[in-house]
């Protein structure tokens, strides 16, 4: 009887074992980066850069050139390594707390630019690896390490909606935000993460997938629970779909 | 191409051509506004990019990702601008990039005023962001120096791939000299086979990172570190005299200071006084070699800075207590005049006190 | 020979394209030289004013607190700088706009009415160039053809057509020291 491989790790990641808790999506969201790198053929043409909080370690885990940003700065150093060599692929991934807060003014004026690159931001609604403080994406009510009695608009103010932000900027040319709380929405995470790729490929700008992730950890609930809260929580606040399109097709 | 009269921040940025740097992101901010202006005009002529970035931390940072693809790479600011750069000058060291990063300093602290200062010292020579570090800072006197100092800083950035900052003041910047500028240099020193630049044709990934969970490995990157700047200090002193042979007494002073002590120092001869002057170069590494061959000898030192004394400790320390050490200085953007250091000195010398 | 200059003024008048010049001839002719000038919020406001050093030795202090030659415009700089004035140095007065004396008796003072003249010649905007034709007259530090031969360079081609005017300018400025000689 002869086997037949049906699935195997992308070549997209390397062998490194991630330190992502379990039910995290990280993980999941790695994967789709790495085999979007993989199937476009750019893994050796590429340089990711990495940020700080949960995803530090990135660097470890994609299995392409990697360079070490400090919070909140990915977008600026992805626009110093792409502006150095523009015909190399060139991605941030960073979190909630590195992107829509520390690092709030990189990632508008890198958009407002309209630096070909692209960035993978990933909201779970808490400061994960600093233990489970409120984001800018926290939800109202949400109860965090620093809202102890939930967010509070009139103390902590409102959740920033960083797509429907970024999507008045001009330089923005493909903005998307997608879930990992199911295998469709999983698979649909994917097809826009290697769209935004193919905006950088084609030249048209910025391009960035907010995907809406989880933190059991930090949320206090188990990995199927935090799938759940992702659906009837999140998105309802934060809406999937494009918001951003100048490439055309689906 | 002969000499040509121009301005100190565009010599600077000329300079940094000529040294083979085709990147610059900067910020405005005076008084070194001209040299991110002169950037923007100059460098697509030779191939180069100039972006303005949207804050002194971001353009620092765009210096970090362009430094990780192995290019020569430059930002300049003033002071306040050179606080927020921090940030990224440590993550610089901590990753081990090249880059030269100017600070054209003025007065402070806070937004100051924009006159010239050389308070940013302790700034620039003691680390100044976070951990343990120093950058070889380089501190020039006049334009025609710039030249060769910007060259010798690409040089030491490459070399041991380190930040090299290169201090200069308001005064600096602003005023015009004729300079000469030498051939085109390509940039010279090992292949950069660190750099992060796409994995095609050249093996496994790379990573540049100044991350280390560990805490014992930390320490020996640390190690390794501090074993680059000791070699630093070994190779990389540059200081000169000026009428140390028969001195007295020695003034102190680096940058535009140590010009016009020198008007004060020929007048204070005329009267009898045997003084000279020793001009740190770099400020870090600092020259200790001169006043170990002069502490034994002297009556005694004057630091004169446009600061309320930093240089001087390391004065100190290079005395290490074989002879006083006066200070004069001014702050706040006040420049000092021959005048009042002719005064400070024969004050020095006459047993008065300083 | 060591020169230490101060030319102050309101902005717009020349005063900072003066320096220059005489800091560009006196490199055509092999001098040290160094240009320094006021900068800032200062500058915008009102006053301007640069410091420029001419020597035959490398030039120390490029800061000039007593110059030898103090080239003035206008009442608020006449202030600040006739005092500063070296004993034996020169104070350069454009009559036309300064109406303060100077009582010192330890230094020389000539007094052009250069902006009067300027207007005589059809363009108030040589003011700046009358005046210094007048100092390199009396301290002949570097010569007018230097000066035109610098015009030359730092004006864009453009500009020319002004060199002629910027050339009586300078010979009218010249000619009124010959005559304060006499």
């Amino acid at each position: 009887m002869t086997m037949k491989t049906v699935f195997k790790k992308t070549s997209g990641l390397t062998e490194k074992p991630t330190h992502y808790c379990p039910g995290c999506t990280h993980g999941v969201i790695h994967r789709l980066v790495g085999e979007v790198l993989e199937e476009m053929d750019i893994l050796e043409d590429t340089i990711g850069v990495a940020s700080v909080g949960c995803s530090v370690l990135s660097y470890e885990y994609f299995n392409c050139d990697m360079t070490q940003a400090a919070h909140g700065r990915a977008p600026a150093v992805a626009t110093g390594v792409k502006r150095v060599l523009p015909d190399r692929f060139v991605f941030t991934y960073q979190g909630d707390g590195d992107l829509a807060s520390i690092g709030i003014s990189e990632v508008i004026h890198a958009a407002a630019r309209g630096e070909n690159i692209t960035v993978i931001f990933v909201n779970n609604a808490i400061y994960g690896m600093t233990g489970g403080q409120m984001a800018p994406t926290t939800l109202v009510g949400q109860k965090t390490a620093t809202t102890p009695f939930g967010r509070d608009i009139h103390i902590q103010g409102s959740p920033i909606k960083v797509c429907e932000m970024m999507a008045t900027l001009d330089g923005a040319a493909y903005i998307e935000r997608v879930s990992t709380h199911d295998v469709p929405h999983i698979q649909k995470a994917k097809k826009a993460i290697r769209r935004a790729f193919e905006t950088q490929k084609e030249g048209k700008g910025f391009s960035m997938v907010e995907v809406l992730s989880t933190c059991p950890t930090n949320w206090g609930l188990d990995p199927s629970e935090s799938l759940e809260w992702v659906k009837e929580n999140m998105i309802p606040i934060y809406p999937l779909g494009v918001y951003k399109n100048k490439v055309g097709g689906k | 191409m002969g000499k040509v009269l121009m301005k100190g921040n565009e010599v600077i940025a000329e300079a940094a051509v000529h040294a083979g740097c085709k990147y610059f992101f900067g910020y405005p901010i005076t008084p070194q506004s001209e040299l991110v202006a002169y950037m923007a005009r100059r460098l697509p002529e030779v191939g180069g990019l100039f972006l303005q970035a949207e804050s002194e931390i971001a353009a620092i940072n765009m210096v970090c990702g362009a430094a990780s693809t192995g290019v020569r790479v430059m930002t300049s600011s003033s002071s306040p601008g050179f606080s927020l750069k921090q940030e990224g000058i440590s993550y610089l060291v901590g990753s081990e990039l090249p880059a030269v990063i100017c600070n054209i300093v003025r007065g402070g602290p806070g937004l100051g005023n924009i006159q010239p200062a050389q308070s940013d010292y302790f700034q620039v020579t003691k680390g100044g962001g976070h951990g343990d570090y120093n950058i070889p800072v380089l501190a020039p006197a006049s334009l025609q120096e710039i030249v060769e100092l910007i060259q010798d800083a690409f040089d030491i950035a490459d070399r041991y791939r380190t930040p090299v900052i290169i201090m200069g003041d308001g005064m600096l910047g602003q005023m015009m000299e004729p300079v000469e500028f030498g051939e085109y240099s390509e940039p010279i020193g090992q292949t950069k086979d660190w750099a992060t630049t796409g994995t095609r044709g050249d093996g496994a990934p790379k990573i540049i990172s100044s991350l280390e969970l560990d805490a014992e490995s930390l320490e020996k990157r640390n190690e390794q570190l501090q074993e680059k700047f000791a070699l630093i200090k070994e190779q990389e002193v540059r200081y000169e005299t000026y009428e140390i042979a028969d001195a007295e007494y020695i003034l102190v002073a680096f940058g535009t200071v140590a010009r016009i002590t020198m008007n004060a120092i020929q007048k204070a001869r005329k009267h009898g006084v045997k003084v000279g002057l020793i001009r740190p170069i770099s400020l870090w590494p600092f020259p200790d070699k001169p006043f170990i061959e002069t502490r034994n000898k002297v009556n005694g030192y004057l630091a004169v800075e446009m600061s309320a004394g930093q240089m001087i400790e390391d004065v100190r320390l290079a005395v290490n207590g074989c002879a006083p050490v006066g200070f004069f200085g001014r702050t706040g953007g006040v420049v000092p005049s021959q005048e009042e250091i002719y005064e400070k000195i024969m004050s020095f010398a006459g047993g008065l006190p300083v | 020979m060591l020169e230490e200059i101060i030319i102050a003024g309101f902005g717009g008048q020349g005063v900072m394209s003066m320096g220059q010049l005489i800091a560009y001839a006196g490199m055509l002719e092999g001098k040290s030289v160094s240009w320094l000038p006021s900068y800032g919020p200062e500058q915008r406001g009102g006053t301007a004013n640069c410091a420029i050093v001419v020597s035959d030795e490398l030039v120390g202090s490029p800061l000039v607190t007593r110059p030898t030659t103090a080239i003035v415009l206008n009442n608020p700089s006449f202030d600040k700088f006739e005092p500063r004035v070296r004993p034996g140095g020169l104070l350069l007065l454009n009559s036309s706009l300064v109406v303060r004396a100077s009582g010192r008796k330890d230094i020389k003072v000539i007094e052009i009415n250069a902006t009067d003249l300027a207007n005589d010649l059809g363009n108030s905007r040589v003011t700046n160039m009358i005046l210094l034709g007048a100092f390199l007259e009396y301290r002949k530090i570097v010569s007018i053809e230097s000066i035109v031969e610098s015009l030359k360079k730092v004006l864009s081609p453009d500009k020319h057509h002004l060199i002629d005017v910027n050339k009586q300018a300078l010979k009218k400025g010249a000619s009124l020291v010959n005559i304060a000689r006499i």
